[in-house]
């Protein structure tokens, strides 16, 4: 071995981590505190007039005189409860269903994967025609049940609603993968025990199942809770936040301020509002990953 | 046993109600992509009709999607392939010296949401005259898969037996030649796993294409989002579309199922 063979041997550690984490510091850490400093300026990217030092004034107007801001909020967690209790429900259920064989089982647990990875914006436009109140499908079903036509998307009450409905579509498989996944790894002896003891399949699913899966399953509600926080592309491509706002969500609200005003310090003030709420649901996550030794 | 009987046979119904659910909008998908307008606008007869490729032809030839075909692949290869030769290393670093406050960091950019770096980035990009090229895209796209691949590796390193390299070491190898020569090869089918993750996330990815593409570098995603930018909606052709960006992507997951269920449960059940 020559010297430089043991030198790169010695200090492999950092070689081999060095290039990962100055991507990420260059990436991500620098344009956070950038998007930071902004935070404190008005400017809206013209080269006529320079950044303008307002200090805590934007986060002001945030708080007390945006009229869109706490809406936006709130339909943030609407949208996130929303989608992630339905996901939730239906993936364990479905789960159980799924759990012991069946003929074809293959078939049908490959085709579940399906939603997960196409293409949101594309099934957003799928969804978009489904939803479309005059010639869509959704309401033609309806109308085979004798329901009068809804306007789903059209509509300001409907439309989150509606855009959960599709985000439930596309994520619950995720929670009936990852719950399959906990179903099989689940010892046997409890159910041996319950069976001699005559409890039927619903006590056992409350008293055993639930409590023995409830880490796996509360790892993948924190996941997919904080992916729904930041959920941008099936709102953006169905309906732009529209009707008026009835979706601007967030992430929406921020795009729109930043990419279609141009208020670019306005904007940072805004992200550093949603990015301190992502950053607090995540540490309420390490906490949980701690109490439950679930690995993320 | 009569009740057991009836119990299978409402489990099957049910199985299979939920996969005609699941599979609805492909199907729907695929069916209107098939008709004319007014095929499409009519409610009469949905799934009898006589279909034509006539909207596949008209994407390719009016909206050029040859070239947002070739720019979405470009940058999901380079991006991934570039975060393989970032990632792996780094993987096997932090499994072997068992650093798990780099893998917080990992975990950190995996929660980050996108758009607070989007402004910085926009601004930066700009002025590096970098807007519009591959470069600023393939970079953006490395983030959201770097993440999934250091994450996938360090649990496929950590499966490794450590006797392994011990004996790479007895025979002469560096640590570098026997991470090269003996483990890589090893944890191949995590390696495809985490590329298929990482080359998904890029073909899907919408907002960093949103404010980073231009007209040279339009992906996939972007270009069926302008479809519904016109006053009237073209939907055979806005479903063909969609169809071109997801049939890909599905054909895959389906050969490579195995890979995709391990790594889209990464991260939620212990590996």
């Amino acid at each position: 071995m020559n010297i430089i063979q043991l030198w790169i041997e010695k200090h492999l550690k950092y070689i081999f981590t060095l290039p990962s984490v100055l991507f990420v510091l260059i990436m991500i850490v620098f344009p956070v505190g950038y998007t930071a400093y902004l935070s404190f300026f008005d400017w809206s990217m013209s080269s006529v007039s320079p950044p303008k030092w307002v200090f805590l004034d934007n986060f002001k107007k945030i708080f007390f005189d945006d009229p869109r801001f706490w809406p936006a909020f709130f339909r943030t967690f609407y949208f996130t409860i929303l989608a992630v209790v339905t996901q939730t429900v239906l993936g364990v259920a479905i789960a159980l269903l799924f759990f012991r064989n069946f003929k074809g089982s293959n078939l049908v647990k490959t085709l579940f994967l399906l939603p997960m990875v196409s293409t949101p914006v594309a099934i957003g436009l799928v969804w978009l025609l489904i939803f479309e109140p005059s010639i869509g499908f959704a309401n033609q079903f309806l109308g085979y049940f004798g329901i009068d036509p809804q306007l789903w998307i059209a509509s300001p009450k409907q439309a989150l609603p509606a855009i959960a409905m599709v985000d439930t579509w596309q994520w619950t498989p995720m929670i009936t993968l990852i719950t399959l996944a906990g179903l099989s790894q689940l010892p046997n002896e409890n159910y041996e025990a319950a069976a001699v003891d005559g409890a039927n399949a619903w006590q056992i699913f409350w008293k055993i199942t639930l409590p023995l899966m409830a880490p796996t399953i509360f790892a993948a509600v924190l996941l997919r809770s904080i992916d729904a926080v930041k959920h941008f592309d099936l709102i953006y491509a169905m309906t732009q936040g529209g009707p008026g706002y009835a979706t601007e969500t967030l992430n929406i609200y921020g795009f729109a301020n930043g990419f279609q005003y141009f208020k670019l310090g306005y904007t940072s003030a805004i992200l550093m509002v949603f990015f301190m709420i992502v950053l607090i649901m995540s540490c309420l996550i390490l906490i949980f990953r701690k109490k439950t030794e679930v690995t993320l | 046993m009569k009740h057991k009987r009836r119990m299978e046979l409402i489990r099957y119904i049910l199985i299979a109600f939920v996969s005609v659910v699941f599979l609805f909008p492909f199907v729907w998908m695929i069916i209107a992509s098939l008709k004319n307008q007014a095929q499409i606008m009519s409610t009469d007869s949905i799934f009898i009709f006589t279909p034509s490729f006539k909207n596949y032809t008209e994407v390719f030839a009016q909206y050029d999607f040859i070239k947002f075909i070739v720019n979405s692949f470009i940058v999901a290869f380079a991006s991934t392939v570039l975060g393989l030769v970032l990632g792996l290393p780094a993987a096997y670093a932090i499994a072997k010296y068992k650093l798990h406050k780099f893998g917080i960091i990992i975990l950190i950019a995996r929660i980050i949401p996108g758009i607070s770096f989007m402004i910085p980035w926009f601004i930066i990009f700009s002025k590096l005259g970098l807007v519009d090229t591959y470069t600023a895209l393939t970079l953006s796209h490395m983030l959201v898969g770097l993440p999934f691949i250091i994450w996938i590796m360090i649990s496929s390193f950590e499966a490794l037996p450590q006797e392994l390299e011990d004996s790479a070491r007895v025979d002469g190898c560096t640590l570098q030649g026997a991470f090269f020569r003996v483990l890589l090869p090893l944890v191949s089918p995590g390696i495809i796993t985490a590329s298929m993750m990482s080359f998904i996330l890029s073909w899907n990815n919408f907002m960093f294409a949103l404010v980073l593409a231009g007209d040279d570098t339009k992906t996939l995603p972007i270009a069926v989002f302008n479809f519904i930018s016109y006053s009237e909606i073209n939907w055979g052709a806005l479903m063909a579309a969609a169809v071109i960006i997801t049939l890909p992507i599905l054909i895959i997951s389906l050969l490579l199922q195995r890979y995709i269920v391990s790594g889209i449960t990464s991260g939620a059940v212990k590996g």
